[in-house]
Parts: structure tokens; sequence; C-alpha cells
């Protein structure tokens, strides 16, 4: 990166901005949070700054990078990155194993509106986390339901790449959908979500109780832990995720979780909690790949893969719907696949209650 | 009278395309039904000696001009529109590819009648022409019945095999002189071939096409690592070439090459019309897409209904494994 | 330099399209609409062609659902002017926007002449016709399809244009201006246009609206729609069943039968 942080700051300082905007390198940034936690001043510039200068760097490349620009323009028109149909969001539901309940179908209120979000509603890998988590909620006695087909993306990666508009656009279309039903507590499998909900939407006074999966299991675990009754022989390690651990400080209930299971052995990559490694996703990233490998560019995900192995860890735990897909393609990348598996922590806790 | 039934006979730089035949194939078809001559029509300069494979129809109506030299589709509407108007036939067929892609609208609006585009059929019921038409890239069709006389048809490729229209006689030729303004405001400059490609796709036995559904670039590996495995080469669908992943000399399709090879396997295709004219032919086709309405599964031989990313590298493997198996048995 | 582009809505793919109850058209329940793509490249191409000719590009849609949407778009991404015209026909009628578009332009003061008429080659509802040619006739300028490179020489009243033919060949014209061209394909990728400046031009400015015009549509009308279906499939692929390894190995069977592997 030509331009981290700091010599941005600098550059700003010295009027010289234009040279930043005139580089690439703020494309490289994926809203890991990093900066943020170390700025000894606590200056959100992961929030702030850096979006304001990736949107210029943007503005001024003479083509947008076409993948970037099909995600943007797929959720503003659908409501997700994907393109897929928003009449297809709840799909997943049928097969889930367990009833799911649809807001729009039966808008009785609920203890809990699970926010699912794109990836764990549309993509095939992402519906068995959503299925796993369904299971889990109906195990608990959980009263919940989903927004189905009325859900978008809450709109961070738009906000963290920069498109400010389009992140005002799906917040106050979220806010409204919202604010039709009536419910105590929104649930979200989704760190992305989370931090929007958590930071952003705070702007149009979004003041629902919050938490993410993970807390929100932990919660239960004296009752969830009596239904984990498959012995797992297997290591896992488990990745921090950015928005979750370092901008949330949510660390120890996905250990918890984990370590309830029985027979499992937890072991810590070198960069754990608030050190993390950003999986790549963030800020644009999930579809920035194409350009970084075309300027030679190592992929993050595959950095953190290469640590994850070194545990010896057999299982690669993560909390994220980006980081499945982006590890999978990682280990394969690297040829990983027999030594290295990657589970959601829902996946691995749903397992252990089968006999 | 009834009109006879004309078909296009579509010459591009001094060549009959192969599609010619499909629409005489179908032509014959409809003229018969209706119990009137089939007419091949041929537009051109110094085109005489085209006629000798177009013994399907009953004759040939020539209509030679230096105007008519050059590929400006005008002239060749203004023209076609001259001797429609002095021998009124009752159907008019225009083959559908890049040759001719204006010439049915420029004849409807000349003549002020109908014109029905994305053929893929053509029936007669109770003396009146039922078209099928393609819509929505594939994903319904409109039968519909054209009132006025003639009724101008665009006709896509793959209506009937080639082979259906094929007669090596030349039948009666009939010329037919037209009056052609002497300036034109379109002047012809010059073709432009594409670029040497590495391969001629045309040739290759093994073809793994990629399209939109491979998402991004580097997925395109896995295309390729597919290809590798079964000694073929990769092409792709028009977007692909459009986003510069591929070079013009790998897409396939009506601005493209057509393909024929022994396997053709579509990954990420959704498989609208200007794709699948290009490779309908082929021996075996393969066809993966997520999406399990897609329009491509109408053609393939095979589909399946799941994520290229994931058959793509397991195909690759199992290929390998298989090869491997050969060799240690051999 | 001035440049008219004619945007059309068509029906969204992306969702399932269902047939209404009388069977011969779409049902609206669920559609939505969306730009033709190819008129997207038209507009790109001529947001280029003002880039480096200097001008106006003025946009001209009929109205449709989603509509207002599209031609704000147009004005973020630098269109100078976007009228909307009155009373639409439905998704079927090519021909019929065609001659609709065809007696507005001639009949909005200030509008002709222009340089050149820029709208897709094709559109994937395009059942009785094709707009460029179409509009081109009605108005008696020449026009040339399936357009992939534009360049102008204003001083000489022409343009150099390329035109895919089969094969990746291309053939190079020069075409008198004024003229209509129906593009395949923009020199560029259609441009982003963030969110952001697309609610600038809702709030800022305005989309001209155009009543319909009066006079009776010549030749129109002329094909009965019979009945629209699902496409009539003589055959459909057989659908291999499994994970990918299974299906992987099938197909292996499948290929050694016939000795590809």
């Amino acid at each position: 990166m030509q331009y981290p942080p700091r010599r941005i700051i600098g550059m700003l300082r010295a009027g010289e901005l234009e040279k930043v905007f005139a580089s690439d390198s703020l494309l490289n940034c994926v809203a890991c949070y990093a900066c943020t936690a170390k700025c000894p001043r606590g200056i959100d510039l992961t929030g702030v700054l850096l979006p304001l200068v990736k949107e210029q760097v943007l503005l001024r490349l003479p083509e947008m990078p076409a993948e970037l620009q099909k995600a943007l323009e797929n959720k503003l028109r659908y409501g997700n990155p994907m393109g897929e149909s928003p009449r297809k969001r709840a799909t997943w539901v049928k097969t889930a194993g367990v009833p799911v309940r649809i807001f729009s179908e039966d808008p009785r209120p609920a203890d809990v509106l699970w926010f699912v979000e794109c990836y764990s509603s549309y993509y095939p890998r992402g519906q068995q986390c959503a299925r796993s988590l369904a299971k889990l909620l109906h195990a608990l006695g959980i009263d919940f339901a989903i927004l189905g087909n009325e859900e978008k993306c809450a709109g961070e990666c738009g906000r963290l790449s920069w498109e400010r508009g389009l992140y005002t656009t799906l917040m106050e279309y979220n806010m409204l959908v919202l604010s039709k039903y009536r419910f105590k507590l929104i649930v979200t499998s989704c760190p992305h979500a989370y931090d929007a909900f958590r930071y952003r939407y705070t702007a149009l006074n979004f003041n629902y109780a919050l938490m993410h999966f993970a807390p929100f299991l932990a919660q239960h675990l004296e009752r969830l832990k009596p239904m984990l009754k498959r012995k797992a022989n297997y290591r896992v390690t488990y990745h921090d995720s950015c928005c979750l651990g370092r901008h949330s400080s949510v660390y120890e209930e996905p250990r918890l979780l984990l370590q309830a299971i029985p027979g499992i052995k937890l072991v810590e990559m070198t960069h754990n909690r608030v050190n993390t490694i950003c999986c790549g996703g963030g800020g644009g990233g999930m579809w920035l790949d194409t350009y970084y490998k075309a300027k030679g560019y190592e992929r993050l995900s595959e950095r953190r893969v290469k640590e994850a192995v070194a545990t010896g860890a057999d299982v690669l735990a993560v909390a994220c719907p980006y980081e499945i897909s982006r590890f999978e393609d990682a280990v394969k990348v690297l040829g990983y696949e027999k030594k290295m598996i990657v589970r959601d922590i829902v996946e691995l806790l749903a397992e252990a209650m089968e006999v | 009278m009834a009109g006879n039934v004309w078909v296009l006979a579509e010459q591009w730089r001094g060549q009959l395309s192969d599609i010619t035949y499909e629409v005489l194939a179908l032509g014959k078809e409809v003229s018969t039904a209706l119990g009137v001559d089939l007419q091949a029509v041929l537009l051109g300069h110094e085109i005489k000696g085209l006629t000798q494979s177009l013994g399907k129809a009953n004759s040939v109506l020539c209509i030679d001009h230096a105007a008519l030299a050059d590929p400006v589709p005008e002239v060749f509407a203004h023209a076609l529109a001259s001797a429609i108007r002095d021998k009124n036939p009752q159907a008019v067929l225009i083959p559908l590819t890049n040759v001719s892609w204006e010439l049915g609208a420029l004849l409807a609006a000349e003549l002020e009648v109908g014109y029905v585009n994305a053929c893929r059929d053509v029936r007669v019921g109770d003396g009146k022409l039922q078209v099928r038409s393609v819509l929505y890239g594939g994903k319904m069709e409109a039968i519909v019945r054209p009132e006025q006389s003639p009724a101008i048809l665009g006709i896509l490729p793959g209506a009937r095999p080639a082979d259906q229209g094929r007669v090596e006689t030349a039948p009666r030729v009939e010329e037919f002189a037209v009056d052609l303004p002497g300036t034109f405001s379109i002047h012809w400059k010059r073709y432009i071939e594409p670029e040497a490609g590495d391969i001629d796709i045309s040739k290759q036995e093994v073809l793994v096409s990629v399209g939109r559904g491979i998402q991004n670039r580097d997925n395109l590996a896995l295309a390729e690592d597919l290809a590798g495995a079964l000694g073929g080469a990769v092409c792709g669908s028009r977007p692909v070439i459009d986003q510069g992943w591929l070079p013009l000399s790998r897409q396939v399709g009506k601005s493209g090459v057509v393909v024929k090879p022994k396997l053709y396997v579509a990954a990420g295709i959704s498989g609208a019309p200007e794709h699948v004219e290009g490779m309908k032919n082929s021996d075996l086709i393969i066809a993966v897409n997520s999406d399990p309405q897609a329009p491509i599964f109408n053609v393939a031989h095979y589909g399946i209904n799941a994520d290229v990313m994931d058959v793509l590298p397991a195909l690759t493997e199992a290929v390998h494994h298989r090869k491997e198996v050969k060799a240690h048995a051999a | 330099m001035k440049i008219i582009v004619l945007l059309k809505m068509v029906p969204d793919v992306v969702e399932e399209l269902e047939l209404a109850a009388d069977g011969k058209a779409l049902n609206t329940e669920f559609l939505r609409m969306i730009a033709n793509e190819l008129d997207v490249h038209a507009l790109e191409e001529a947001l280029l062609l003002k880039e480096k000719y200097s001008g106006s590009v003025t946009v001209v849609a009929l109205d449709a659902p989603e509509v207002d949407d599209a031609l704000y778009t147009a004005l973020a991404k630098g269109a100078d002017q976007v009228l909307k015209i009155q009373d639409g026909e439905g998704t079927l009628a090519t021909r019929a926007g065609a001659h609709r578009l065809a007696q507005i332009l001639s009949s909005v003061p200030g509008l002709l002449p222009a340089d050149l008429i820029l709208t897709g080659a094709q559109a994937i509802d395009d059942l009785d016709g094709l707009t460029a040619p179409l509009i081109a006739h009605l108005l008696h300028l020449p026009q040339l399809g399936i357009v992939t490179k534009v360049s102008v020489n204003g001083a000489a009243g022409v343009a150099a244009v390329l035109r895919e033919f089969p094969g990746g060949v291309r053939g190079e014209y020069e075409v008198k201006l004024p003229a209509v061209l129906g593009i395949q394909a923009a020199e560029k990728p259609p441009r982003y246009v963030p969110v952001a400046k697309v609610r600038a031009a809702m709030k800022s400015q305005t989309i001209q609206s155009i009543p319909a015009p009066t006079a009776a549509d010549g030749g129109v009308g002329l094909l009965q729609v019979d009945k629209m279906a699902k496409p009539e499939v003589s055959q459909h692929a057989q659908m291999l069943q499994g994970s990918p390894d299974e299906i992987a190995d099938q197909l292996c069977e499948i290929l050694a039968a016939r000795g590809l592997v």
C-alpha cells in the first residue's frame, strides 16, 4: 500500500492529497479497523477518513473495476450484491428442516428478529450456515422470525467502500421495514450488518436491541451445552472477524461456544483477537480480488489460511459469511484441501447436536 | 392469386451462409402448406454462380446491381422492397444474422407491413401463418399471426437443419432489374479482419466455454484447467469478451465464431439466442448453470444446476484421475 | 455536436417471468422493468462522444414503470436533458414505440435536427421491429446497426462507423450526418454513477414530460399475438444430480463412453 493511513494524514497536512487520489492504493483498504484500533487519538479512520479518500480515488479511475461496479449496482437494484431476485431471498427457508417464520406472512410480534443478510440467503454455502443457525434457534425454543424477501443488504460494505448514496438508500429502506414489525431484539449472523446497525444506523435513530449470534448463543450456553452430544475429535482455530472482534471487542463468546463442543481442541493463531488479520472481504474487497490479482497483490485470505494451517488445526472456524467463501477459495488455491476445512461456528454447533 | 414464399439467400463476401439452407428448408415447408412456390432471392453483384445449391427452391430471383457489391443494409432493403412490390410474395423469410440484421425491419417500414423478429419456427394453420418468436433472452415465446401481405419474418439460426434445405441443383433463374439511386448516405469502406488469434476455435474438438456466470477473470483458470485436462481450448460468450477476459477470436455466437466441436461445455452461460446460434450443432453439449431456468438447458444434452466454480474443478480432477487410472492399467 | 439517445424499459429477467391470465402477455404484478442494456450502451457512447467532441446529449424515453429512475440516472451520468413521453405503449410494441418517438422527435421544437440519434441495436422485447431502422426510415435518415465504434468528422459532416459481422469481422463505413445508429457495444463499459449523484439529480433536476402525440399510428398493430408461453422445447437436457464430485464422476462416464476421456 503506497499510502497507508499515517502517510495519508501527512499528505493532507502537506496539501498533497491529489497524489493520494491519483494512486489507487486506497482500493487496498478492506476496512479492517486495524488502524482505528491502533490510533492513539481514537480517530475513526475506517469509518470516516478512509471512505472519503477512497471515494475520490474511485471517481478518478478511468474505469471502475467491473466486479465492484456490478456488486454496487446489484445492491441498489436487488438489495444483494449477487444480482439475484429479491423474491428468492427466503428460498433457503424451504429446506431449513425446521420452521422459520417470515414476518410478511405472519406479522405477529416475535422475541427475536433474525437479520440473515445476503450471503447466508443466496450462496449455497451460506445457506448451509443459515440452516444451521435455524436449527440451533429452534432447538433452543427461541421465538424468532426473519424479514425474508423484504430484507435487503444492510449496506455496510457500500458505505465503507465509499458509496454513501447507496448506503443511505439501503439504510432508509431497512429502517422502514424494521418499523413495520414488533420484536425485542435483532440478532444477525453477519458482522458487517451488525457493524452497520450498531455504528452507522444511529444516524437514523436506530435504537433496537442488537446482538451478533455469537454473544446471543453464548447467553443460552447453559441450555445449549447439554444438546451438544457429538464428540469432536478435531482441532479448531478461530478466526476473529474484524467487525465483530476489533471493532466491537467480541472475542470470547465465539470461543466459549466452540469450547462447549465436547472433545474439541481450540488452538490460537499467532495473530488473534485484536491483532487478527482480515480475510480481505470488507470495504469492497469482496469484489476486488480480480483487480488485486492483476496487480500482483497477495490475497489477505491466503495469508491468513497459511497462518491457520501453521497452527496444526483441522478446522478453521469463522463467524462471518464473507470468510467462508474467501477462506475456502484460499484453501483450494493453496492446495490445502486435505489439511483444513472451513466451517462457521453455527455449522460446528449444529453438527455437534446430531448424534 | 396468393403470392409465393420468398427466402432471402444470404450472400456475404461472395458466399452463401449456412443459414440460407436452414431458412430454405423452413420456407419449403411453408410454401408447400400454402400451396404456392418457394422462391429464393439472391442479391449482390456478379452472383449468378451462387445458384448451384439453391435447388430446394422452385426458382431463384437474382437481383444483380453494382451498388449491391457492398454490404450496405439500406441499399439491400431498397432493392428487395422494389422486387416485393413488383412480384407480391405473401411471405418473405429473412435470415437473422449480423449480415442481414436490419433488413426485415427496414423492409417492413418501407412497405408498411408487419415484421416478426426473432422467429424460430413458422407453421401454417387454416391457410394462415403461425409464427413462433423468441422473447426475453429466450425465456418466453410469442405465437403471432401476421395480418398483412407480405409477412416479413426474421428467422433465427437453427430453425431447421441446414442439410434439409441444401439441394445441389440450380433452379430456374429469374432476373430482376432494380433501380437504385446513384448516391447514398452510407459509403462502404472496408472489412477489418479479427486479429489472428493463437488458435482457431472452430477447429477444436473440445471447447470449454465461459459466460457471465464465472463472475470474474480469475475463474477463467478453472475453465483453462478443464480444457487442458480434456485436450481442448477455452472460448466464451460475448460478455466475457467485452470485459476483455478473452480475445475476440474466442467469441462464440452471432458476432463471433460458429463452432461444432465434439464436446462443448457451457459454463455459466445463460443460453441467449445470440450465443446458442454459435454452438447449437455441437455433438455433445454439457451445460453448467446455477439458474435452473437458464435457456441453455433447452439446448444442452446434459445439464448441471450447480455452481460453476464447484463443478469445473471437480470435473477436472475426475478427468485427471481417470487418465491416470487408464495410464496405469495400460 | 447534438446527440439524441432513445431509451426504453424492458422486462427485468432477473425476476421469474410469469404470464398474465389471458396468456398473451406478461403478468405485471411482480414484473420489474430495467433500461434496455444496449440503450445504456448507446447512452454511454453518446456521453463518450460528447466528451470527445463537446456538445449535448438528450435522452428520450416512453413512459413505463421505473423509467424515471433510468432518466435521473442518465442525468447523473451527464446527459443534458431528458424527456419522457406520456402514455407509452405496453412492452411488446417496438414498432408503435418507434412511431411515437418519430412523431415526438419531429414535433417537439428544438429536438431535431440532431447530428446523431443513438439507440441499442436490439432489445429483448423486440417482437415486431427494431427501433433504429424504424426511426431512421420514419425520419428519412441513414442508419446502421450492430455498431461498436463511432468517430465524427464534424467539418465534413460524416461519421466513421464500425459495424459487426460474423466471425469477429468488422466493417467500416462512412455515414453522412445526421444519422441513426444501433449501438451493440459502447467503446467503454457503461460508467458507474454514484447513487448520491442520482439522488441529487432527483432533487435538483427535472424530467421534461411530453404529452403523447395525437396523430394516428400509421401502419402499426399488424401483429396478432395469439399466445405467449415458456419456450416449447423439443428437448431438455438430462439433468445430472448429486454433489460436484458425484456429478464429475457421472460426466466422466459419459465422456469416456464417447472416447472423449
